[in-house]
Formats: C-alpha cells, structure tokens, sequence
C-alpha cells in the first residue's frame, strides 16, 4: 500500500501543518510517511502545497504525479490539481471557498464548509482540522481515536485551543458521513 | 531508540551535534536553511559554538581556523554558496585539516532556482577549486542515511584528516521522513587530534602552524603525491554503494541521492511489472564505487540507465568509466529543480529495451 494525498491553499491555512501532523501520526502508528512542502517565495494569502505520501513499504519519491487523495482549501488549488486525481481517488473540497465541482465520475468528492463549520466552532483556524477529519473519515487510512491523539500529542503547546481542534476534527468526522 | 519523523536539514544537524559537531559557521541560502537556524540554538546547549558569518567566505575560512585547533567543525551551505566556500574548501584540503561541509544543492548554475537538483556532481566530486585536491564525498538517499552519513563524517574527517563533503538536495533536505537518530558520540571515543592540531605559541618557535604555500615545486610535489596516495587508499577502502535487486538484474539502472531512491521505486514498479529490474545506487561519490559495476553481467547486460536530476548530466561519465564504455548509456533526466517521476523512469526503461 502507497497512497499519497496533497493538500493545497492559501498560505496561512494551516496547510503544512495538517500534512505534517499526518506524516508524524503515520509513522507513529508504524507506517512509512515523508512529508514535502513545496516551498519558494511563499507568502501569507499566497499558495502553499505539500505532499505526503504514506505506505507500508520504503518511499520513493516525496511527491507524485497522479493523487490518491487532494484536499483543496481554495479555488485556485482545486482548479490546479484536481485533474491528477487517480480513478478512485477522494478529493477533499474546502465548499465555503471553493465554487466548483468534480467532473470526474471516478473520484469521490467531498464537499465540507470547513470555514463555515470553523467559524460556527469560534474560530475559523480550525478548517484545516476540520477537513484532517474529514480525510481521515474520507480513506480511513488510519484509525480516528490514535490520530485525534497524536493530533493532541502534537498540539500541546496550546493547551487552551486542544478542546477546540478536538471539537473541529469530529466535526470533519462527522462531516463526510 | 526512539524514532522522529524529522527533516533532513534538521536530522542532519542533530546528527552533526551528536557526531561530536562543537563549531558551525554558516550564512544564510535555501534550501539549507534549517540547519544553521536548528545550530544556532542547539549548540550553545552542549557547549559549542554557532557563528552565522557576514559572508559564505568569513565562514568557512572559520571553520578553517577552528578546525585547525582540532574541534569538530561543520559548515553548509547551497549550490551557489559553495562557490563561495570553494577557496576555503581548498585551504582546508591543502592543510589536511578536517571537517564536514554540507551542500543542500539546488538547481543552477549561478542563482539557479530554490529548488533541489543535482547539477553539482562536478563541482562536488570531481574540482572543488583548483589544485586537484578531492575531498571525501558521500551522498545520502533518505533523511536516515543522512543523518547517518553526517554523524559518520566526522570520524572519517578525523581519521583521513580531510574534508568530507555531503553532497545532498532541496529535496532531501527539506523531506521529513522517520529516522532513528544515532547517539551523542561520547568524546573519549573520538579520535585524538593531538598529534597535529595547533596549539598554543611557544616562544622556541616550535609551534605547530598550517601552511599551504611551497616555496619549491619540489615541496609541494611531496604533499601532491601524499595525497595522490590518500585517494588511492579511499579507493581501496572506502567505496560504498548499495546493490538493490541486482543479483538477477536483466535491465540495470544507476541513480545516486534522491534520484537514487526515485529510481528504487522505479525498479519495484518495473519488478511488478514483470521486468527485472536492479538499481546501483553510489553512496560514496568520492571514491567513486567502481567495484559496484564490475558484478555486472557485461556478457547479458547491454545498456544502462541514469538517472539524473541534470542536464546536461554529469554522474554518468563517471559510471562510463567505471563500466569501461562497455555499455549503452541512456540518460533520463530533469533539470533545474523539477523532481524526476517514478513514472517517467517506468516509461522510458520500457520503451528503450
């Protein structure tokens, strides 16, 4: 098993920090993970990327041309990437910023207002771990309970905004079922 | 021993530190930044030293001074860096002064683009500067062998009394990938430096000093042949690579660094495939692992193919002469930063044999 997953936005997103976060629980729960962010004159409102690829076997290449899974946080990421979808891939659409659709009949799209879930928890910061949820629920990739605590693992350092991620990663959850 | 998912740069750091690393000096560039900023804070934590020079020239003419003294002393820099650090680098070999120096390559010549490449095969293993001096060359191919390789360095710096040079990319160095990391290297392990360092002035005069001028050729024909000698015993020793799938091998592909791991995922797609593939993958780059491409079956095996992140590419006249032109040398490569696909390899492994 390889699967590799990219997730794109805005800068200030919180985009590499899911990725990260993703990367560290992969490996923790035994996988093999790298995590690359794209990286260049990037800036706060600008584009970021990154990509992580997971699997049971030693790892190639960090990044991949065709996706197993996209999460697209803004519009101009899904028009970007949203064609290297393999058949059966998921796509991971961010609804409150992103207008357009799937076209494709062989990728599984799921379509969560992560800002607008985030906004209606507090804090619209927490869309990129609405939408980790999401992803999690989305591929099952790994299991909830031991992401949700590597995630708090993780976030440790703010201890006041852990229940709020908690609460904004079960809602993710809860938003692709 | 607790494993981290860890990026390069840093796992490359901290690998220096526990290495016996007690001095860096360093200015800043991408795609190597990482690890001077991780330096900066963690060797003031085990009693090192961190300088960020004013220039790539004041710092490693620092590490020349310091390294002198007998501390283990690390630069890095990227690409067009090292072009900076190149005169340095030469007066450390020339003295046979240890010392580690990292290039986190990116795409070039001149500025280039941020991104990792390996246009830097030349400028690395082969003519660092003038004077026809080598240094010790190692290229890693995940974060873990990097971390390996650079903690090793020191010892191999310590024990030839050269610099080693790690030759890695933006690619490796900016990855996080798990690594178990090695550990701090207890100092009474290390190798003494008491027999050559400089130590305090005497007044009798006989303190040690670096020299790197002769005043006859006759001179410096005596430390030109001691280092002819030194990269013939590297040769003999030192040459390491690793061998994946090649014991029934019926199509061979050859990559180092990132490429290296790239085109390993390449030989597993193509072994699914049905086609028997094996990769040579060079760690040492100087020496250069001759004796990898003699197990090869020269009476089955026709061609090669390279794998490169340069055009134009450098790494295969070296397998060229370690295969002694007895091959088909097809290129693949990518340039200026664009990372290599493991589809691309598939696809032209196929329609080439």
């Amino acid at each position: 098993m390889e699967k590799s997953l990219l997730i794109a936005g805005f800068g200030g997103q919180g985009i590499m920090l899911i990725g990260k976060m993703l990367g560290f629980a992969a490996s923790k729960a035994g996988m093999n993970a790298t995590f690359y962010p794209s990286y260049g004159a990037e800036q706060r409102g600008g584009t970021a990327n990154c990509t992580v690829i997971i699997g049971d076997d030693e790892i190639g290449s960090p990044v991949s041309r065709r996706l197993d899974t996209l999460i697209a946080m803004n519009e101009p990421s899904f028009v970007r990437f949203v064609d290297r979808m393999k058949k059966g891939g998921v796509v991971i659409v961010n609804s409150s910023l992103v207008q357009s659709k799937v076209e494709d009949k062989d990728v599984k799209a799921f379509y969560i207002p992560a800002n607008d879930l985030a906004q209606e928890l507090g804090s619209v910061q927490v869309a990129n771990i609405i939408v980790l949820g999401a992803y999690i629920a989305a591929t099952g990739i790994l299991d909830a309970e031991f992401a949700k605590q590597v995630i708090a693992e993780q976030l440790g350092r703010k201890p006041e905004m852990l229940e709020l991620n908690m609460q904004a990663f079960d809602k993710g959850m809860a938003a692709v079922k | 021993m607790s494993k981290e998912f860890i990026k390069g740069n840093e796992a490359m750091a901290e690998a220096a530190v526990r290495g016996g690393c007690r001095f860096f000096a360093g200015y800043p560039i991408t795609p190597q930044n990482d690890i001077p900023e991780y330096l900066s804070k963690r060797l003031f934590e085990v009693g090192g030293t961190f300088i960020q020079g004013e220039s790539e020239i004041a710092s490693i003419n620092m590490v020349y001074g310091v390294a002198a003294t007998g501390v283990r002393s690390m630069t890095s820099s990227s690409s067009p860096g090292l072009a900076l650090k190149s005169e340095g680098i030469s007066f450390i070999a020339g003295s046979r002064i240890p010392a580690v120096i990292i290039n986190v390559a990116r795409g070039g010549p001149a500025l280039g683009t941020i991104q990792g490449a390996q246009q830097d095969y030349f400028a690395s293993a082969k003519a660092i500067a003038p004077g026809g001096f080598r240094c010790f060359v190692v290229s890693p191919s995940t974060v873990q062998e990097a971390a390996d390789l650079v903690y090793e360095a020191f010892e191999i710096a310590d024990k030839y009394r050269t610099p080693v040079y790690v030759l890695t990319d933006g690619v490796i160095g900016n990855m996080m990938e798990i690594v178990e990391l090695p550990p701090m290297r207890d100092p009474e392990e290390m190798l003494s430096s008491d027999a050559w360092r400089i130590t305090k002035y005497n007044d009798d005069s006989s303190a040690r000093q670096f020299s790197t001028y002769r005043p006859t050729g006759e001179m410096l024909t005596v430390d030109n042949i001691a280092m002819a000698e030194l990269y013939e015993e590297w040769q003999e020793k030192e040459q390491r690579w690793e061998a994946f799938m090649m014991e029934d091998a019926e199509v061979v592909l050859t990559a180092y660094g990132s490429a290296g791991r790239i085109a390993k995922s390449a030989v597993k797609e193509l072994r699914a495939q049905g086609i028997k593939a094996g990769l040579i993958r060079p760690i040492t780059l100087f020496p250069f692992p001759n004796k990898a491409y003699e197990n090869i079956n020269y009476d089955k095996i026709d061609k090669i193919f390279v794998v490169e992140m340069s055009i134009p590419p450098q790494f295969v006249y070296d397998v060229e002469l370690a295969t002694k032109s007895q091959l088909d040398y097809i290129n693949i490569n990518t340039s200026g930063g664009v990372i290599v696909e493991t589809e691309s390899i598939v696809d032209k492994v196929k329609e080439s044999m």
